[in-house]
């Protein structure tokens, strides 16, 4: 039995970007806030210093940093015929634990949707007709535009210091940017980083070729930078520790290094972390959140109530609560009915793998967004009439790392272990190099999140169960991708290079990237989304969803720059609007 | 309620007053709700205890949690025999050569073996929990053993197969021909052992001998950087700016771990 | 709850009001309690006075001393465990003679040597607010001294006749105000010299070598003098204030006792005081140190200590020893680093450390702990490294000081 404490004004459930974003911007307002963190209280000199930050095997291999599949998971099936099995340990996306959450170990790409990308299924229906989409996808606008969210945008790469060159000021392309981004009010709050040789080579390729290459936006900064919060980064030192990894000299953007300090002097906010939320409580109503009951390392659990629930976990912990709270109703798929679960989506990535006799590439001078760039292929950039699918993403030589035990690559028909694998490995580990597309994903009726029927937590509540397959669309999406990088990275001169792109079934064990989206997903309409365009759940006026859980589909992008503005976003909402009159922020 | 309060109390007077009292341990304060003594921390390497955090960052001396790094010595986890069997293997799997030595030398099978007496010998941090059920490859694995019980459950099959089909010798009495045979065998299905998957095993060993090969030197494998020196991986570094744009040069500077490098200690004058 | 929270923030919003009612009654200004506050935010006597969580003023801190511990009293007006019962004259004679209530002499570790400077006026002004506290009841018993020094100390003790020398604070008329303003603060109720004055060998200040920096705890308080290696010489009066209002500046970032002192005192100083400390402390003569000669780069234990640096420092404080201002303290040629005593350095390598945070300059970042990495050889030479490169020039760190502040500061 649950003991009950005094009541808050504001129970943030997650402290990573979102929780943080939204904390520090309402105890502005005066409220009493408590977040409530399921992992530890993380610090850049305790929990990774740059002296066993550095270690591949305990971070990368191992998931320090990452939650314990023992303490939650979810299940998976490719689809809705098969039985889903638990995930037992992580592999293709790697879900977040503790303070400063995914922004702990992310790496730091800091990418801005496309204007069409808000209006997906408007715009591709105006440009190809409504019978250019498959009858499955389940693509939908997200409700709110480009230029709404570009201020918000602005103020989470101002928070981040984020290193780039703009393409477009106000209208104006600019040369070195990407020219193919939306407006932006001004440019990158720091220069881009250095380019180690690889991404010089792909950009000269890229360049002769007609492409307009330009630097990755990153949030491991070029140089050192105070945010406006007063918090001081430090300048990347291309340790190549990024994602997996805590950054240990405060140069990677992240909760703990441009909110963090500043949030725990607000007197009005508290902490407490190694505290999992077990569910969302509600009135009898059902229409009204009470505050959220959770359990503490001792096993105890406690009662929090609260006015206003602020739901910043994990986007797929965030639909896993909203299901085991009885909040909205499931998705059905065969129904096509309900919104929790609904549109459940992923990211597309492949890549070039080239093998070079002279080049020496030095992969291990790397920061998680070093890279050139073209961002030609990316969504709706490019006419896809011929090309029979839809989306896109932004390709190029993205130089992340060069951890022996991730990229130790060899070229196809070398032996996996003995000799002949030893002597391809010391001959290629400073001559190879990897290129990468990062694609759209769309969504599908037939992929969604509901409650397994068999398998539970230690709490005895149900998992989650994930039924996503890639569908036709991004298969063929990941070949022509994948096609026109190889078009590059041939003209970058290697003795041989191997195409890779994304292929079925999606496999659950082989690392792709952790961005899982959708699921309680933004939207004009309460019968086919969760939330309003502000976040706020359509069903529970008094909770807001935050997080890549908002996403109607995905966008050739890293989400983190979205998620970001979105919280930016919803924060001005709730202070300006629902504060002064709580209750729907938008009528239907 | 929220909006009565916001008209009472704008942020300006949020922390007027009295100056706050230092405190020890600034930034911690375990109140009574978390004051319940935990017998046991639940997926615990680093565990810590509920706490609530307010006022200050948290910090205490000599904080962080560095790895243990391993001892040499005997087996932990391994038998002799075992042992003996997991140093052969590893051999072939990264055999020696004139250059840099081979799995065995270069710690493999110490790596494993003080892996497996750890967290990740016991799937400790794993989702170990009922029913299993063999699903699809894109499933994952779905074993109820740990990989403990796997190294131990597969060596003593591979032995009873090593015994029947080389005249009662061991893998390690065999020549290595037949070692890499018999290894080539698992790695594609066709030899078979009794009572566990021998492809499954092989894939379980293969990653495990390369994570000894090439993880820190820490974990008792990569002995004297073996593995980084071999590829030219300058190791546990964190600062590259002055060779970020030095394109197509090779970096001068020998690998360091995590305990450091040779030219840490002193020379004698 | 909703309500108790209501009244909680009002109480805090209003309580300033309330402040003022209750003085009128007592026949006290609020201006005057007003004031009575900031002088004891310049004194920092909260800093010694308050236990770790506990009530303001309540009492509680250790200082740890030579000779065992002492125990900051209950400062608020409680009669039976604070200063309820004490007159303003009880108050005016400890703070400028160092005699308590009922004629037992304080023991120094209250600055009375330094408080004695205070006016007549600024003392009286801090009883008023002192006055006008909540009395918390708490009882502190202060002397944890060790036998014999836990022996209750006579009226006229010897240590006072060598190490105090009683007197108001004499403005020098050929300075400027702001001048005689510093050296009121630091001379007086800022009590600077307390951490940063060598001691002699009963713990009184050396005057001679007045703050010329000083072991204590465990951590060595800095040069405060003009000399351009060791000191200040090279810092702006600029850079001193935004040092004492911010906790950092283009050098260095404050973190133990000084992080304290900041947090607590000078960053809530005015910026005429602060101008004042560093206008004076820019004036004072450099101290008479000898010259020193750094080591060759190619002796050994720099050359170790170099190898040692580019792995583990590196990343931070750059290769350069450049730092970053407000996040990593410049090494080269800064005064702390070059300091005649290693100890703050050898332990902030060994068990790391917290800067402070201010609203100014919140980040607070942090220096790991290397004890666990580094053993004592390789400490002493990444430091003697450190000491001796990019212009700096210091005495070789002994593997023997880290091995004895390693045990010290692990038996704590």
């Amino acid at each position: 039995m649950a003991r009950k404490l005094p009541a808050t004004d504001v129970l943030i459930v997650g402290l990573g970007w979102t929780g943080s974003i939204l904390a520090h911007e309402l105890a502005r307002s005066g409220l009493n806030i408590v977040a409530i963190e399921r992992g530890p209280w993380r610090d850049t000199a305790t929990d990774f210093p740059p002296a066993y930050a550095q270690d591949e095997l305990r971070y990368h291999i191992r998931h320090d940093l990452f939650l314990r599949p023992a303490q939650l998971t979810m299940t998976f099936r490719n689809r809705a015929s098969e039985t889903a099995l638990p995930i037992r340990s992580w592999g293709s996306f790697m879900p977040p634990n503790g303070v400063g959450g995914g922004g702990v170990h992310w790496n730091a790409e800091t990418w801005r949707f496309l204007p069409s990308d808000f209006q997906m299924k408007t715009h591709l229906t105006e440009r190809y007709g409504e019978k250019f989409l498959p009858g499955d996808m389940t693509i939908q606008d997200w409700g709110i535009t480009y230029d709404e969210l570009e201020p918000y945008y602005d103020k989470f790469e101002y928070l981040c210091g984020t290193s780039g060159k703009a393409g477009n000021i106000k209208g104006q392309i600019q040369t070195g940017g990407n020219p193919f981004e939306g407006a932006r009010a001004r440019e990158y709050p720091t220069p881009p980083q250095k380019q180690p040789y690889g991404p010089t080579l792909f950009a000269q390729a890229a360049k002769d070729m007609g492409y307009k290459p330009f630097p990755q936006p990153s949030g491991n900064l070029s140089q050192a930078y105070t945010n406006p919060l007063g918090i001081t980064l430090g300048p990347c030192t291309y340790c190549g520790f990024c994602e997996w990894f805590g950054c240990g000299n405060y140069s990677k953007a992240s909760p703990q290094t441009t909110i963090l300090p500043a949030l725990v002097r607000q007197p009005n906010f508290e902490a407490r972390t190694q505290c999992e939320v077990l569910k969302i409580n509600l009135d009898g109503s059902g229409k009204r959140a009470t505050g959220v009951t959770y359990v503490d390392t001792s096993g105890n659990e406690w009662e929090q109530p609260a006015d206003l629930v602020l739901l910043c976990a994990f986007q797929l912990f965030n639909v896993h609560l909203l299901l085991v709270s009885g909040i909205g109703k499931p998705y059905d798929p065969r129904a096509n009915e309900g919104v929790i679960g609904r549109n459940y989506s992923y990211q597309v990535t492949s890549s070039v793998d080239a093998f070079f006799d002279d080049k020496i590439f030095n992969p291990f001078i790397a920061s998680g967004s070093i890279g050139m760039c073209i961002d030609e292929f990316n969504g709706d950039n490019f006419d896809h009439g011929p090309h029979g699918f839809v989306g896109g993403g932004y390709m190029g030589a993205v130089q992340t790392n060069g951890r022996p035990l991730q990229t130790t690559r060899t070229p196809k028909g070398t032996p996996r272990w003995g000799l002949e694998w030893k002597e391809a490995v010391a001959k290629n580990y400073l001559s190879n190099y990897e290129a990468v597309t990062h694609g759209s994903c769309c969504s599908y009726r037939d992929v969604y999140c509901d409650l397994d029927p068999t398998y539970t937590d230690r709490f005895g509540r149900k998992l989650m169960r994930i039924t996503f397959d890639f569908h036709e669309n991004e298969l063929k999406m990941s070949q022509y991708l994948t096609g026109r990088l190889a078009e590059v990275v041939q003209k970058m001169g290697p003795r041989q290079f191997e195409t890779k792109p994304r292929r079925g079934p999606y496999d659950v064990t082989v690392y792709q990237t952790t961005h899982t989206c959708g699921g309680a997903i933004m939207g004009a309409d309460p019968k086919s989304s969760a939330l309003n365009r502000y976040l706020q759940s359509w069903d529970v006026s008094n909770l807001f969803v935050m997080g890549a859980t908002a996403f109607p589909q995905n966008a050739g992008y890293n989400p983190t720059d979205t998620v970001g503005a979105l919280a930016y976003w919803a924060a001005d909402a709730i202070v300006k609007q629902y504060l002064k009159s709580p209750g729907p922020l938008v009528q239907i | 309620m929220i909006i009565n309060k916001l008209q009472l109390n704008s942020p300006d007077d949020v922390g007027s007053g009295m100056p706050r009292p230092p405190q020890a341990r600034p930034g911690i304060r375990r109140r009574e709700l978390m004051l319940t003594t935990a017998t046991t921390l639940l997926f615990s390497t680093h565990a810590v205890l509920a706490r609530v955090v307010q006022d200050s960052l948290p910090w205490e001396q000599n904080a962080g949690s560095p790895p243990t790094e391993a001892t040499p010595g005997p087996w932990t986890y391994f038998t002799a025999e075992e042992g003996a069997t997991v140093e052969a293997l590893v051999d072939r799997l990264i055999p020696p050569d004139p250059q840099t030595p081979g799995g065995k030398d270069a710690g493999c099978a110490v790596f494993i073996d003080r892996q497996l007496a750890g967290p990740y010998g016991t799937a400790e941090e794993l989702y170990m929990r009922g029913p299993f059920a063999d699903g699809t490859p894109q499933q994952g694995n779905q074993s109820p053993l740990t990989p403990a019980v796997r190294y131990r459950e597969a060596l003593a099959a591979l032995d009873k197969y090593c015994r029947a089909t080389y005249a009662g010798r061991s893998f390690t009495q065999i020549p290595d021909n037949d070692k890499d045979k018999l290894l080539s065998g698992l790695e594609k299905g066709q030899v078979h052992l009794e009572g566990t998957s021998g492809r499954a095993f092989f894939e379980l060993l293969l990653q495990n001998t390369q994570e000894g090969f090439f993880a820190d030197p820490v974990y008792g494998g990569n002995r004297n950087m073996v593995g980084w020196k071999m590829i030219g991986y300058p190791g546990a570094r964190y600062d590259y700016r002055d060779w970020v744009d030095r394109h197509n040069e090779r970096y001068p500077l020998p690998p360091v771990g995590i305990t450091g490098r040779p030219e840490w200690v002193r020379k004698a004058q | 709850m909703k309500m108790r929270n209501l009244m909680t923030l009002a109480l805090a919003a209003y309580m300033t009001g309330t402040i003022g009612a209750w003085a009128a009654e007592d026949g006290q200004s609020f201006e005057k309690i007003e004031r009575g506050r900031y002088l004891a935010v310049l004194g920092d006597c909260v800093s010694c006075h308050t236990a770790p969580g506990g009530k303001p003023f309540a009492g509680g801190a250790a200082l740890e001393t030579p000779f065992g511990a002492l125990i900051g009293p209950n400062i608020t007006p409680d009669v039976a465990t604070g200063v309820g019962a004490w007159s303003e004259e009880d108050f005016r004679r400890a703070m400028h003679e160092g005699i308590g209530r009922g004629g037992a002499r304080l023991y120094p570790a209250m600055p009375y040597p330094a408080y004695t400077k205070v006016t007549r006026d600024d003392v009286s002004a801090i009883w008023a607010y002192l006055r006008s506290l909540d009395p918390v009841r708490n009882e502190v018993q202060p002397n944890q001294l060790r036998f014999p020094f836990n022996v209750r100390r006579p009226a006229t003790s010897t240590w006072d006749l060598i190490n105090f020398q009683p007197g108001v604070f004499q403005p020098n008329p050929s300075k400027s105000d702001v001048w005689n303003r510093g050296a009121y603060l630091v001379e007086g109720l800022g009590h600077c010299g307390t951490c940063h004055t060598p001691k002699n060998i009963t713990g009184g200040d050396r005057g001679s070598e007045a703050l010329q920096g000083a072991l204590l705890q465990d951590w060595y308080a800095p040069d405060l003098t003009e000399d351009p290696r060791t000191g200040i010489g090279s810092w702006s009066i600029e850079e001193i204030v935004r040092y004492l209002k911010t906790g950092a500046n283009s050098y260095d970032i404050a973190s133990g006792p000084m992080a304290e002192a900041v947090s607590n005192s000078t960053s809530k100083m005015t910026d005429a005081d602060l101008l004042a400390i560093a206008t004076y402390l820019k004036d004072r003569a450099p101290r008479s140190g000898r010259a020193v000669t750094a080591l060759a780069a190619a002796n050994p234990r720099m050359v170790a200590g170099q190898a040692i640096y580019e792995d583990r420092c590196a990343a931070c404080h750059s290769r350069s020893g450049a730092g970053v201002p407000n996040l990593f303290p410049r090494l080269a040629s800064a005064p702390l680093i070059q300091s005649v005593d290693p100890t703050s350095l050898i332990r902030a390598v060994l068990i790391g450390s917290r800067a402070v945070a201010t609203s100014a300059a919140p980040t607070a970042p942090a220096m790991p702990a290397f004890g666990w990495n580094l053993n004592d050889t390789e400490v002493a030479d990444v430091l003697t490294y450190v000491r001796n490169t990019w212009g700096n020039a210091a005495s070789a760190v002994q593997p023997e000081d880290v091995s004895k502040l390693r045990e010290r500061l692990s038996s704590r």
